[in-house]
């Protein structure tokens, strides 16, 4: 019983400490940001690792999920003879939720994971403790362009996962179901608001980036300093960042949309 | 790494992509092209009972879109709905006489406003007023009445 107890309070002690480390980094992270500015050399070459490689991943996964849509959403509104409606269906669950949550999960395990495993290995190898020695910054160094770059291409990836989800809902619908085309685009248009709909999935989309690139940089920042650790700590970025898009993707979605 | 040019390249397509996206997300999917405001008067219709209308419903005449809804109030004094609707100026020259009904476009469709032009020569102005409205059909009402009268023919049909 005592030791259950014991542990009890051991991995309680343990998570509010990693809890509070994290708070700390992120602060630090957040502040190094105005030394990235000068230099934006840094930003373009993690832009590149951190967007410009997610790029076709979140393309093609984007077309599939949006024929999958129109393809799924014809045969249940065919049902009630609303294949017109087809468009709004598609482009309101692309733009409200699929877009962030599907392309913030891709993020996490395509461009996540990789942070989360070059930080850790830098420290594995030492290279942040060499930096320090040089008296150059690790955080603003390393870790805050990287953070800048997560939190830039977070959702620029969403809003082409959209774009090209709700062009291949209308590539199936229009093309291979027959659903009227100019219907397709004038219901989708009337139905979707830009304040409503547009604007809470670009900020859902900030938020799963923010988090998403905070829980790898400090994974990573914070594996224990060996390849096992390093394993570890990839793995824990992707689930971690996977439970929380899902969980804040509840709460965001709670406040946005609980009104109409 | 690549060479610096070509990343900085790839890093820009990557970005004009993304803003591509983005705007093809406001003006092509959502309703945003359609606050681009074009000159436009206001005309306002009272209706006995507006339905499902909404701010932004579209306005047509002979089955073209001409303007949309900009407010739907209560008067408390007659009861009524006040529809206002800002038209397209270019279309400055329907008769005062028009009738306002509110139309559902197809079963599920969204409810929208229609004109339809009378025969004076007298043009609405800006704040000009419809007289000749028709309410929206609710389709509650009408399934209720029609259920209320078969009933009532069933039942005189058996003290016959």
């Amino acid at each position: 019983m005592i030791e259950f107890l014991q542990y009890l309070g051991k991995s309680t002690r343990i998570s509010f400490t990693k809890l509070g480390r994290g708070t700390y980094f992120l602060l630090q992270a957040i502040s190094g940001i105005s030394g990235v500015l000068p230099r934006p050399r840094l930003l373009i070459n993690q832009m590149y690792s951190v967007g410009v490689l997610s790029f076709l991943i979140i393309v093609i996964s984007g077309l599939f999920v949006g024929m999958v849509l129109g393809l799924q959403g014809y045969y249940i509104l065919s049902d009630f003879g609303a294949e017109e409606t087809l468009g709004v269906m598609v482009a309101a669950s692309l733009v409200r939720e699929l877009g962030p949550v599907v392309s913030a999960l891709l993020f996490a395990g395509r461009a996540g994971s990789a942070l989360t495993a070059e930080i850790g290995l830098m420290k594995a190898t030492e290279q942040l403790a060499g930096m320090e020695m040089m008296a150059v910054d690790p955080i603003r160094r390393v870790i805050s362009p990287r953070f800048l770059a997560g939190l830039l291409s977070m959702p620029l990836l969403a809003a082409l996962f959209s774009a090209v989800g709700i062009l291949g809902g209308q590539l199936v619908g229009t093309g291979l179901l027959g659903v009227d085309e100019g219907a397709y685009w004038s219901q989708m248009q009337a139905k979707l608001d830009f304040q409503d709909d547009i604007v809470n999935g670009i900020i859902k989309s900030i938020v799963f980036g923010f988090v998403t690139s905070w829980i790898a940089l400090f994974e990573g920042y914070d594996a224990m300093p060996t390849s096992e650790g390093v394993s570890r700590a990839t793995t824990r970025t992707v689930v971690n960042s996977a439970f929380s898009i899902l969980g804040l993707d509840f709460i965001l979605t709670a406040l946005m949309f609980g009104d109409n | 790494m690549q060479h610096t040019s070509t990343q900085d390249t790839l890093v820009g397509l990557f970005v004009a992509f993304g803003i591509v996206g983005l705007f093809f997300l406001a003006l092509q999917v959502s309703n945003l092209s359609s606050f681009v405001e074009q000159d436009s008067y206001t005309i306002t219709a009272n209706f006995e009972n507006s339905g499902g209308l909404k701010v932004k419903s579209p306005v047509s005449a002979a089955g073209v879109k001409i303007g949309q809804v900009s407010a739907i109030k209560f008067d408390p004094e007659t009861y009524q709905s006040v529809v206002q609707m800002s038209i397209d100026s270019r279309y400055n020259t329907l008769p005062d006489d028009t009738t306002a009904s509110i139309f559902t476009a197809g079963l599920l469709g969204e409810q929208y406003v229609n004109l339809e032009p009378g025969g004076s020569d007298e043009y609405l102005k800006n704040n000009g007023k419809i007289e000749i409205t028709q309410s929206a059909i609710i389709l509650e009402k009408a399934l209720g009445q029609f259920l209320f009268k078969s009933a009532e023919e069933k039942a005189e049909g058996k003290s016959e």
